[in-house]
């Protein structure tokens, strides 16, 4: 699993077109207990993200990562997107000095610290953080190994569903109380279709 | 003139932004910069950070830039403006944590009589405190 100019591609594009096809479904999670504007907002940054695809795909991975980061940041339009864009800033910080695969789960924790902090959430809060931190404890805990791409996908999607029954505490859905419990979280969604898409393409690949 | 405290407003609404910026001038008229924007980057509700940091740098003064917002996003896409400003300015820059409207112009009111950023954010979070 090294990160080649090719397999960098595939990872952003297939990233990218999961989080687009999956604009409707957001969409309506977020309606149920937001403001609806999660999946036109991810839409639109990663709309952003694959019209640069081929000068990210030709950067080192940190600075690709890097340029995804900002790319969000600035054509989000919600607060997604500095919380997205600060996990891959972050992330591609850490790549800086870091090897993968060795060093993905520090990678990645780098990533997950800085949305938290961004954020000022925790776990248990009915947002991403909660599907982002149980795929971290994951890589953490698994050896790289045939079965760790598996056991990332049911932790991410386990992890979703696990936030239909949590109350908000943090962003617009913590405005309904316990209203909103019953839905999964939309931002815990995509990012579980963000970990499903890598995923994915490495299993394709391997 | 000596140099005021600016004022920027980050609203999801570009209506209630531009509202919230009439209020402000009407109190304080041209004594103190104030800059405004609302909308995601496809105009519709929501925030944009380009465009935030564009009302930051309108407004900038040396004695630092005061933001006010509204839900959110709003501060969350404020936050990360701030850091991506030049390094010299971030330091002198604040997202009040404060009711939009009545924020705004009890910030320009103080920033109007030339105290500093401290004193212009203190008042505005002082309508937060009760």
């Amino acid at each position: 699993m090294s990160l080649e100019p090719e397999m960098l591609k595939s990872l952003v594009k297939a990233a990218a077109e999961q989080v687009i096809a999956s604009a409707a479904e957001l969409t309506v999670l977020d309606q149920a207990i937001g403001d609806g504007d999660h999946g036109a907002n991810m839409k639109r940054g990663f709309e952003a993200v694959l019209g640069k695809l081929d000068t990210i795909a030709a950067l080192p991975p940190g600075e690709a990562l890097k340029t995804i980061g900002k790319t969000l940041v600035m054509t989000v339009g919600g607060a997604s997107g500095p919380l997205y864009g600060s996990f891959f800033l972050a992330a591609g910080d850490a790549l800086a000095n870091k090897q993968l695969p060795a060093d993905l789960a520090d990678v990645f924790g780098s990533g997950v610290d800085a949305v938290s902090s961004r954020g000022r959430s925790k776990a248990g809060e009915k947002t991403m953080l909660d599907v982002l931190f149980p795929v971290l404890e994951t890589l953490k805990s698994e050896a790289i190994g045939p079965d760790l791409i598996a056991r990332v996908r049911t932790t991410a999607h386990e992890a979703a569903a696990r936030t239909a029954p949590m109350q908000a505490t943090k962003g617009r859905a913590s405005y309904l109380g316990a209203r909103s419990v019953g839905h999964v979280d939309p931002g815990a969604r995509s990012s579980c279709v963000l970990v499903h898409a890598v995923c994915d393409t490495l299993e394709a690949r391997s | 003139m000596t140099d005021t405290v600016g004022i920027v407003i980050v609203s999801h609404s570009k209506d209630i932004a531009k509202g919230t910026a009439d209020m402000v001038r009407q109190m304080v008229g041209s004594e103190v910069k104030v800059a405004f924007c609302g909308g995601n980057p496809d105009g519709g509700l929501g925030t944009n950070v380009p465009l935030i940091i564009e009302a930051i740098n309108q407004v900038w003064s040396p004695k630092g830039v005061a933001i006010l917002v509204d839900l959110g996003g709003a501060e969350t896409n404020s936050e990360m403006a701030v850091e991506m400003l030049q390094p010299e300015r971030r330091e002198r820059v604040v997202v009040c944590n404060a009711p939009i409207v009545e924020g705004a112009v009890m910030a320009a009111t103080e920033a109007a009589g030339g105290s500093s950023l401290d004193q212009v954010r203190a008042v505005a979070e002082e309508l937060s405190a009760a």
